[in-house]
């Protein structure tokens, strides 16, 4: 019987011949990652940290972007003694505000390589599987333990098959792909799960970077893809050397605990509706649907094809009044590509707020935070109540393609109805 | 009688504990008091030791934020007892040292003013007078359990070592 892609990768980080489903095993990931949580993290164990030492000072990567820059005098001070403990311990990779949302760095800082297991304090961590790395997130108290013991336990996990066909219509993107698959799946649909995505050649890194980061969202332990030529091409367009690196990827008959099909021809643009992410409708179904706040980018969406896409659909036109569109690029490298390309100019110029590269909105700390009563149409993750601050506001989770064409209107808009995807 | 706190199906870490206080308040004093803030706002001010808390499936979906697990702990919840779980939240419950049961049995039998007890060492949960067995948990997380939580756990192994 072959193996899972989960089963390999377990079996090789606990210095293993073969892992079973359900077995705990101990393992000592490549990284791990935090980010204004550090210092929460490491005051747990600041007496431990004295005696002990860190484990190793190549695994932590420490990335300021929740708050940033700081909002308050309290996030002045997280950050100053974040600061204060990269100093201290010779944290090899720090990245200091402005440099862009943590999932983002450790994908363009090669941090994360095939083949790599990868542990984060934050949920969205699962995003490197699109790069063929098992990345799953965990707590703060795990975070600190494993500064100082460089390992962890893990249960090794089931795991989902999903096989792509075709390739996405005008006007659809990945996001509509795993927003389509966490609405069958439902949000525990692959709870303790690794999902495994066969047949993606035609989705871009970009894409696979939309679909994997929402794994959490159906409540995958990890969501990935075969490492290819595009994967290949992207680790070389970033300099990475990959001298000893070698990508894992599941046997063709290794058993799963569930397969499903995505035919991607078929689908359409759709909206996960307040408050779970897992609420999915077409476009059609809230079509009209006012708006008062629309969000481009965060760690899910917010790379240069998103942003290109949106430009391409705003550029010329404007934003409707009383709708504000805030424009959050994942990276400061982002950031200087879309201005580069005219992609920011563009979307400026229709009537964009851009915001500085880091979390922002996203999780309701600062900027862009909503009223009782309003609503906002958004490319990030999650629409949970009280995500973006208020719980009497409404989030609805979107391509950036849908974003954009909502902006225009002020409502809920199909993309697929405005140029460049149909005549104007 | 230790009261029941009953809520449905994919409680996130959101109604838990809201995302906007993730990097002000991390202690258990600072978390108490926004304890499932927007699920029930009279839970902060209800919650005595001892209470247990019923869910549905999926409890603790969303953020890797470990308050929602800190505070039930620090409240004193005596067991979370849900139909499942999502992994991260069962991580940090592990790691907490908070107890976790998995029984769908025991939270659909459960009626308005049963009383819920717990007898751990017996693997078993009594609602409003009706017994469920819940599966004990493998070694690797009861050795955590047993050390009070991963943290002391950890510290345990590396005096061992050095
Ligand atoms: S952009 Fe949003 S989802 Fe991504 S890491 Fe930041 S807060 Fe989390």
């Amino acid at each position: 019987m072959g193996k899972t892609f989960a089963e390999k990768i377990l079996a090789r980080k606990s210095g293993r011949n073969e892992v079973r489903p359900g077995e705990i095993v101990t393992v000592r990931p490549d990284r791990l990652l935090s980010h204004d949580n550090t210092a929460a993290i490491v005051a747990k164990i600041a007496a431990d940290l004295t005696e002990f030492g860190p484990a190793r000072k190549d695994m932590h990567v420490v990335v300021l972007d929740h708050v940033v820059p700081a909002a308050t005098e309290k996030d002045a001070e997280n950050h100053k003694a974040i600061r204060q403990y990269v100093q201290r311990y010779g944290v090899e990779n720090f990245f200091d505000v402005g440099v862009g949302v943590c999932h983002q760095v450790m994908v363009e800082k090669g941090l994360a390589l095939p083949g790599e297991l990868i542990v984060g304090s934050d949920s969205h961590t699962c995003m490197y599987g699109a790069l063929g790395v098992f990345a799953t997130g965990i707590d703060r108290t795990e975070a600190a333990t494993l500064i100082l013991t460089g390992e962890t336990w893990l249960k090794v996990p089931e795991s989902i098959r999903i096989d792509l066909s075709g390739g996405l219509s005008p006007g659809v993107t990945a996001k509509d792909l795993i927003l389509s698959i966490i609405g069958r799946l439902g949000a525990d649909g692959a709870n303790y799960q690794c999902v495994e995505f066969h047949g993606a050649a035609g989705l871009s890194i970009d894409e696979r970077l939309t679909v994997a980061n929402m794994g959490i969202e159906m409540g995958a332990k990890a969501a990935v893809f075969e490492v290819d030529s595009r994967t290949v091409e992207y680790l070389d367009s970033i300099g990475v050397v990959r001298d000893g690196n070698e990508p894992v990827w599941a046997d063709s008959d290794a058993e799963y605990s569930r397969r499903l099909e995505f035919d991607l021809p078929t689908l359409g643009p759709l909206v996960a509706k307040p408050h779970t992410v897992d609420n999915v409708v077409s476009v059609e179904e809230v079509e009209g649907t006012p708006i008062d706040q629309c969000v481009l980018g965060t760690c899910t969406n917010g790379r240069e094809s998103d942003f290109e896409l949106a430009a391409s659909i705003l550029k010329g036109k404007q934003i409707a009044s009383g709708t504000r569109l805030l424009l959050l690029p994942a990276s400061r490298e982002i950031l200087r590509r879309a201005i580069a390309s005219g992609a920011i100019d563009a979307l400026l110029a229709a009537g964009g707020t851009l915001l500085p590269t880091g979390c922002g909105p996203c999780l309701g700390a600062h900027q862009g935070v909503l009223a009782a009563g309003e609503r906002c149409l958004s490319t990030s993750n999650r629409n949970f109540k009280g995500r973006m601050g208020c719980a009497k506001a409404e989030i609805f989770l979107a391509s950036p393609a849908t974003v954009a064409a909502s902006a225009i209107h002020g409502r809920i808009s199909d993309p697929r109805k405005i140029s460049p995807f149909s005549p104007p | 009688m230790s009261k029941v706190w009953k809520y449905g199906d994919d409680v996130n870490t959101d109604m838990l504990f809201p995302g906007k206080y993730t990097y002000s308040c991390s202690t258990a004093e600072q978390i108490l008091p926004h304890l499932l803030e927007d699920l029930d706002p009279g839970f902060a001010t209800g919650v005595r030791p001892g209470d247990f808390l019923l869910a549905g499936k999926n409890f603790g979906c969303g953020s890797s934020r470990e308050q929602p697990a800190l505070g039930l702990k620090a409240a004193g919840i005596e067991a979370v007892v849900a139909k499942s779980y999502a992994r991260i939240f069962y991580r940090a419950a592990v790691n907490q040292g908070l107890l976790l049961i998995e029984c769908p049995k025991a939270v659909r039998a459960y009626k308005e003013g049963d009383e819920v007890r717990l007898d751990a060492a017996a693997g078993t949960i009594t609602v409003g007078g009706q017994s469920f067995s819940f599966p004990s948990l493998p070694e690797a997380i009861l050795a955590i359990r047993d050390a009070g939580g991963l943290l002391p756990y950890a510290r345990a192994k590396l005096r061992g070592r050095a």
